[in-house]
Parts: structure tokens; sequence; C-alpha cells
């Protein structure tokens, strides 16, 4: 009987609150761990100080040091167009490589294609930090040089990563190659939605490859080709392993390769070198222009990929 | 006609060769990793490339016997493990109720929760640290789950709800004429149906967390709580001038997620690309 009672009641329409309480712990560890901190970081950058006890409002004055303290400013203007560059250059080579291998992969007769998959997207499984260590060893002109220059290549043996007019170029190349899987296999999927009647009236007008390429698969991909851009963006905003593993978190050589990411560590988490004394405030402003660069990079991109269909 | 199939074998064998390259790009460094880890401290800088005139494990057993490596991958393994179950578990039930609460409040709940896809929790790292301190668990793996399993619910929710928006309306419409509750309808119904989902879901963040070395690198400075890669930065400075350990350490460290991805690639490629398709 009170069985029967309780299925009645369940069977009608639930409420609000009761579907809530399966949000609940979702939105809870989500409010806590994520958007709170990252909200209050915001306010945070208005405020000087090194634990909470301490903390005093200053209003702009953190921005302010960052653009104006004579030695601070040069670094963080440093490490905001090393980023840029870091982006561009991953941007540009590895989604540029990414959309031709995935034309390649996509051709249907060609054979061998789930081999060049596989082998394309391994390594991505490998922490950025192995790729980092890996390639630092491979790059040392002291491991391989005399073998190099025994076989006509010492040319390759030179310090890549020592030097500064070449190792903001090279770390970046090394992202590149860990992360082209992820291009590639997203185009590859964009390519494979592509009606296949569009592609055979393309091949019956005869159009070229290079035509068939620009006039339909890209126009027909946009959404993806925003996405892959929306994900470079953030995500090299955010680089920091790469350069830790490879540069150590002051950017070797002479701060050549120092990133927004490294920056922020040292500045807000482990404090610069020689004080090594954290500014949790400073830090925090640090974390809030790169927030907004974010927001207004991404959004136009959002409303780019998506208002077309 | 003959012109034209000739033309294309020829672009065939150019995509071939820029292929060979690629793969050649990427399998090399791989291949100088492994064999170098079987050499002796001196020998790899005689022979770098050819293969080891012995193989010698002897880097292998000092990496088991002299550090604290089985301890890191355990504390990798429990954070990792934890960390999933406890992001499917949360996502799931989440995606079942935006999924079926078809009201406003719903929507608006379900964009704040995916919006996370889109914000780098790293921006947020310096509070982050503050509310770990505050909550007493700096310095232990316990740290580290709630921020995995944070990171995990935004792509966790989107892609499930999608997912179980897509089951027939039927199969859940009898199951609740018949008076069953909501939550058997979630556990002997939904569940099951939505297991490959839950396989992305999982795949998709399995990479990140394993492979993750920021948040380690601020919340844990004790030996016996550092994960894998932490301790791969500790082991990396301790052999610096020993590079055959120093390879031994990273081919120990990159082998278990490579070896997942080599025994179910589909899923995996299907898993890492999800979230970025569906949007």
């Amino acid at each position: 009987m009170k069985l029967n009672k309780q299925n009645k009641h369940l069977s009608v329409e639930p409420s609000g609150w009761y579907w809530l309480l399966y949000i609940i712990p979702a939105l809870l560890i989500y409010i806590i761990f994520m958007a709170y901190p990252l909200l209050d970081s915001l306010r945070l950058s208005f405020y000087t100080g090194s634990n909470s006890s301490n903390r005093e409002f200053i209003g702009f004055l953190n921005f302010k040091k960052l653009f104006t303290d004579e030695t601070l400013s040069v670094r963080y203007k440093g490490a905001f167009s090393h980023t840029i560059i870091f982006f561009l250059i991953n941007m540009v080579f590895q989604n540029g490589l990414g959309i031709l291998f995935a034309v390649i992969i996509t051709t249907r007769t060609m054979k061998a294609k789930s081999f060049y998959q596989t082998v394309i997207f391994i390594p991505t499984t490998f922490a950025v930090l192995v790729t980092g260590y890996l390639w630092k060893l491979l790059l040392n002109p002291i491991w391989a040089g005399d073998t190099l220059s025994k076989i006509g290549l010492g040319f390759l043996a030179r310090p890549w990563l020592g030097t500064k007019s070449t190792a903001l170029v090279v770390v970046s190349l090394i992202s590149c190659w860990q992360w082209m899987g992820i291009p590639t296999m997203m185009f590859i999927a964009a390519l494979k939605n592509i009606p296949k009647d569009c592609l055979e009236v393309a091949s019956i007008e005869g159009a070229t490859a290079w035509q068939t390429f620009t006039k339909i698969k890209v126009p027909l991909i946009k959404p993806v080709i925003g996405m892959v851009t929306i994900l470079t963006f953030v995500n090299n905003f955010n680089a920091f392993d790469i350069i830790f593993a490879t540069e150590t978190v002051n950017g070797a050589p002479n701060y050549a390769t120092d990133l927004l990411g490294t920056f922020f560590y040292r500045i807000g988490i482990a404090g610069e070198h020689p004080i090594a004394i954290a500014d949790p405030g400073l830090g925090a402003a640090v974390a809030t222009i790169t927030f907004i660069v974010l927001l207004l990079g991404v959004i136009p991109m959002l409303r780019y990929t998506s208002g077309d269909n | 006609m003959s012109n034209k199939s000739l033309k294309k074998h020829n672009r065939h064998t150019l995509y071939h060769v820029i292929m060979i390259i690629w793969c050649f790009i990427v399998l090399f460094p791989i291949y100088v990793l492994i064999i170098n880890s079987f050499k002796t401290r001196l020998s790899i800088y005689i022979n770098p490339f050819g293969l080891p005139k012995k193989f010698n494990l002897s880097n292998y057993t000092t990496i088991f016997k002299d550090s604290s490596f089985l301890i890191y991958f355990k504390n990798s393994f429990v954070v990792v493990i934890l960390s999933l179950l406890l992001m499917i578990i949360f996502s799931s039930l989440a995606a079942y109720a935006l999924a079926f609460w078809r009201k406003k409040q719903a929507r608006l709940l379900f964009f704040f929760l995916i919006a996370g896809m889109m914000l780098p929790i790293k921006i947020a790292s310096i509070r982050i640290l503050e509310i770990m301190k505050f909550l007493n668990l700096l310095n232990t793996i316990w740290s580290l789950i709630p921020i995995y399993v944070a990171m995990g619910i935004p792509i966790g929710i989107f892609v499930l709800t999608e997912f179980i928006r897509e089951i027939p309306l039927e199969l859940t419409q009898a199951a609740i004429i018949d008076g069953a509750p909501r939550f058997k309808i979630f556990t002997l119904i939904i569940t099951p149906l939505i297991k490959p989902a839950l396989s992305t879901v999982a795949i998709y963040n399995l990479v990140p967390y394993w492979n993750d070395l920021w948040f380690p690198l601020i919340f844990i400075s004790d030996e016996e709580s550092k994960t894998l890669l932490l301790g791969v930065t500790r082991l990396f400075g301790q052999y610096q001038t020993d590079w055959s350990k120093v390879l031994a350490v990273l081919t120990l460290s990159a082998i278990p997620v490579l070896a997942l991805y080599l025994s179910m690639s589909k899923q995996f490629i299907e898993g890492v690309t999800a979230g970025a398709v569906k949007g």
C-alpha cells in the first residue's frame, strides 16, 4: 500500500527541486573549485598582500605596475609577445599541416590511412613534460654532434634551445610536433561529414583537387576550423609545461622563451628570482588580463563560426 | 582519361611521401627514446642512433630500486582513477537531470556548467591554491582530485546531456507509466545506454589527468605525495648527467597511456576529439 502511493507520486512530472538534487554534486564541485576561484581571482587583482589576512585594496595599482614598472613591464611585454608568436607558429604550422594531413587521409583511394592516422596521434598521448625532456636531449649538440657530422649533417648539431634567436621558434615547433594529432583528427572528422554528392558533382564538373579543397571543403568545414582556432588560442595562451621542461620557468636563454604561463607562475605562485616571494595580487592581475584577452578572442570566434550555419 | 588517372597516381605518390616524412619525424624521436634507455651512460654518446649492442636493463632496475618511482606511480593511479570515477558519476547524474528537466532554469544551468569548457582553470590557480591551503589539503594527493573533477565536469555534462537527449522517449516513458522511480530509470535504463558516451568522456579526461604537471607542481612538495610527472621532474634533476636513466624514466612514464592508446586507438581518437567536433 505504502509502496504504491510512493510510485504514484513519482510517476508525475518531478518538480525542479527534484532535478536539482541530481545536479547539486556537480554544481557544488564546479562552483567551489572552478567558477568561484576564477571570478575571485579577478577581484584579487585589485588587492595587495601575500595572504588573506593582510590583504589591502589598491585599485588598479597592480595593473599599473605591470605596465610601468621598469623591469616588470619589460618582462611582461616580452612574455606577451612571445606568447603571441608561440600561438601564431602553432596556428599556422600545426593547423596548416593538420588540414593537409586530413585531406590526404580522407582521400578515398589512399592506402595505409589508418596507419598514418595512428602515428600522427601518438605524441598527443605523451605528457608535454616527457616530450620536452626528450627533445631537450635530441637537440643537445653534444649528444649526437659527432655522429651527425660524420654523416654530413653536422649543421644540425647546434644549441637550438640555448640560442636566443632560435629558442622560441624551436620550442613552438616541438609543441606542434606534440599536438598535431588533435587538429588533424578534428579535420578528418569534419571532412568525412561532407556529403558525398557534393564531392561527386565537383569531380564530374572537372574540378581540380585544389578547387575542390578551396571551394567546397574549406567552406563546409569552417565551423571546425573555428573550433580548432579557439582551442589553439586558449591552450597556447596557457602553455607552461613545454617551457618548464625545455627552458626552465625562467624562459631561458635570457627570457627569450618566457611565456605568459611561466611569467604568471613566477610572479603569482613561485616568486620571482632572487626574492622568491610570490605576489598573489600581481599574479591575479596577470591572470585577469589573460582572461580578458581570451574572452575577447574567443567570443568573436564563436560568433563567427556558429553564425554562418 | 589515362592522363587524369596518371595525375591521380602522381598525387597519391606525393601524398605518401608527405605522410612518410611526417611519420618519420614522429617515430624517430620515440625510437631514440626507447633504444637509448637500454644503453649504458656513455654509449648513448658514441652510438646515439643505433641499436644497443647488448640490451642493458640496469637503468630500469636502478629506477625501481633507488627511487620512489613506484610511489609516484601509485599516487598518479589513485588520483586518476578516483577523479575519473567521481567525474563520471557527478556528470552523468547532472546530465540526466538536465536532459529531462525541460525548463528555462535547466537551460541556464546547462550553459553555466559547460562554460568551463572554454575557461582555462589555470588562470584561477592563485585562488585555488589558497582554497587548498584553507582546506588543509596542500601536499596531499587529495588536493588534486576535486580540481580534476571540476575540470572534467563541463565536457562530461556537455557530451552526456546530448547523448541522453537522443535516447528515444518511449524507452523511459514506458518505465515512468509503470511507476518506476526516476533514479531506477537512471541506473537501469539510462546508464547501460550511455556506456559508449561514458567511455568517451573518461578517455577525454584521462590524458589530461594523467599528464597534468601544473597542479601537482603548485600543490605538492612532499616526496610521498608526488604524482608520476612531478616525480619525473625530480628524477630528471637527479639523473641529469646520466641521460640513459632519464630516458628510462621518460619511457616508463609514457608507457601506460601509450599502451592504452595503441590497444584502443579508435575509441581514443574519438574520445579526444569528441568535445570539439560536436560543438
